[in-house]
């Protein structure tokens, strides 16, 4: 079985965000990394395969600068081999354009299977993957916790609001899978020398026959008109516990009328 | 171009849900002509829409188990190539309705604006305001596109306020694409206790609890203050509680009167999800943890020394 899985590569979300105050976009000057949540479709790539007894696993990114640091690690994980989608011209590109390289770079590697984020950890528009399948005009399913695939048919647990719902679609398909539905390896010594000589074929629009017209802060047709600060919270009340502590917020639940 | 019409993507079984009912009211405001899309049977609610300024139910009829993206869609694309088109649609930030928005957008390949507070009219456009950073700033986005509006809003967004208007006309509409993904069953998760997204109380629970085993006392202090227990991404995702316990960005989005965060350190991803509570109590043992930004009460300390006394103290007390 052939599965592609999307991989976003991120600032580091453990640095705090900012705004490039030119453009308004997130600012992605720094070295980027997998999206923690991407890593939940490669480790579930990696098990249908071998589940399948036999395929490959294939990652899909578009990113600034041909970063390769969040891809190299995906491919420490065990992945084949990757496509990277970099060109100046994806500045600013909004979540359909992103869908449309996507798809464009997807329809490439020909897969059975897609499996992607259900929303990335920095942009979180969580419209992706079903823009990508439309895109691609392939079957979807999103907020998939659990998938079994065979005889061209995937049998997928999907999240809802008070349970999950049992969904089946042929293949070719994509899936968007929820964080937590597997244990995402750590790369191995072995697995991260090994992902150092892994192809990643590196394309720009033009390779994928797309105009740049159609993607980058041109082809978004939204703007950016301004951004403000929020209303901040007025600032609490900030106690170390010294054996206090608990007793600081009875009386406070109490002065609430909660107990 | 103005901004005239605008339609609601409804959800809910019997009755509308609250986000649809919200997103009806900030249409009204915004508008004098609002109709809503319903993808199943919209008998039901018909009554319930009206009553919200709905004139005109555009509605699918029964999908046959397919997942709601492809038909849905490409019902309202139809409606729309065929000229009946409002100026904008407004979706909400759910499982359904971003699949239908995220298909819509590229059957009519026109661009979506995502997780979104507010709206507004700005001459012939429409601004939409999404909270970014963890809620600390906030982003205007402008359509500039040709054409409909796709618009997505988080739950909580606005006040719902009735009309008195009779039921809404129910208008039935042609599903080109049924699509391939089909439900063949569903299944319920029982939970007791108050609901996350509607209980007055809210005691969340997070990594810095430690353990699975420590989520106990989260349980615990829930059931003391019959509150909901709630949970931050990181340790749904690490498998300790139920997806359902979700707090954040993705998972609910919580305004309770009391929100006691233990072991969370405030991850963007969760803060937008409950900084909109009226009092916040956190624990933590990280003075730098940005929860402590938002908190109006404060307990730099260790989750193990503080809940135990907390929930001992509250036992006495009652």
């Amino acid at each position: 079985m052939k599965v592609a899985v999307c991989v976003k590569q991120i600032p580091d979300p453990a640095v705090p965000g900012e705004l490039d105050p030119s453009t308004n976009t997130l600012n992605r000057d720094d070295k980027l990394i997998l999206d923690e949540s991407d890593s939940f479709g490669v480790e579930l790539a990696l098990q249908l395969v071998e589940a399948a007894g036999g395929g490959s696993v294939t990652l899909v990114s578009m990113a600034p600068r041909s970063e390769v640091s969040g891809l190299r690690t995906a491919l420490a994980m065990g992945a084949d081999d990757a496509v990277l989608v970099s060109d100046d011209a994806l500045a600013g590109t909004d979540a359909l354009g992103t869908a449309k390289v996507l798809g464009a770079a997807l329809g490439r590697v020909e897969p059975d299977l897609i499996l992607a984020g259900v929303e990335s950890s920095d942009g979180y528009t969580g419209t992706v993957p079903e823009q990508i399948a439309g895109v691609m005009g392939i079957a979807s399913v999103t907020f998939a916790k659990k998938i079994e695939a065979s005889d061209g048919m995937l049998s997928i647990q999907r999240q809802t609001d008070d349970g999950y719902d049992e969904v089946t679609c042929p293949m070719p398909a994509l899936v968007s899978v929820t964080g937590g539905v597997v244990e995402p390896r750590y790369p191995s010594f072995k697995g991260i020398m090994a992902a150092k000589k892994k192809p990643v074929d590196q394309v720009g629009i033009a390779d994928l026959g797309i105009d740049a017209s159609a993607v980058g802060f041109a082809g978004s047709r939204q703007e950016t008109v301004a951004v403000v600060d929020a209303e901040a919270r007025e600032a609490g009340e900030i106690v170390i516990d010294e054996g206090e502590g608990f007793q600081r917020i009875a009386d406070f639940l109490a002065e609430l009328k909660v107990i | 171009m103005s901004i005239n019409s605008i339609w609601v993507y409804a959800e809910g079984s019997d009755v509308p849900t609250a986000l649809t009912l919200e997103m009806l009211t900030k249409a009204r405001e915004l508008s004098s002509d609002v109709c809503a899309i319903v993808g199943g049977d919209a008998a039901a609610m018909a009554g319930a829409l009206g009553a919200h300024g709905v004139s005109k139910v555009y509605a699918t009829g029964d999908l046959g188990g397919s997942l709601p993206g492809i038909p849905v869609a490409s019902a309202l694309a139809a409606l729309i190539d065929g000229g009946t088109s409002p100026d904008a649609i407004f979706f909400g930030q759910t499982y359904e309705a971003r699949d239908v928005a995220s298909r819509l957008s590229v059957m009519l390949d026109q661009p979506l604006v995502t997780n979104n507070t507010d709206a507004r009219v700005d001459g012939d456009t429409l601004v939409c305001d999404e909270p970014v950073f963890g809620g600390t700033k906030t982003l205007s986005t402008a359509f500039r596109n040709e054409g409909v509006k796709l618009a997505l809003f988080r739950p909580k967004s606005f006040e719902p306020a009735e009309t008195g208007g009779g039921a809404a006309e129910v208008v039935s509409i042609d599903v080109p694409e049924s699509g391939e993904a089909k439900i063949v069953a569903r299944h319920v998760e029982e939970r007791s206790g108050p609901q996350l997204d509607v209980a007055p109380i809210v005691v969340a629970g997070g990594r810095g609890m430690g353990s699975v085993e420590n989520f106990a006392m989260v349980e615990e202090l829930s059931s003391l203050l019959n509150a909901a227990p709630g949970a931050s991404r990181a340790i749904v995702d690490a498998g300790w509680v139920p997806y359902a316990y979700q707090v954040g960005q993705t998972g609910k989005v919580v305004k309770p009167d009391v929100y006691i965060a233990c072991g969370i350190s405030g991850a963007t991803q969760h803060l937008v999800g409950m900084k909109g509570s009226k009092t916040i109590i956190a624990i933590n043992k990280d003075e730098e943890a940005p929860i402590f930004g938002v908190a109006d009460l404060g307990i730099v300390g260790d989750i193990n020394k503080v809940m135990p006394a907390l929930i001992e103290a509250i036992k006495s007390a009652s």
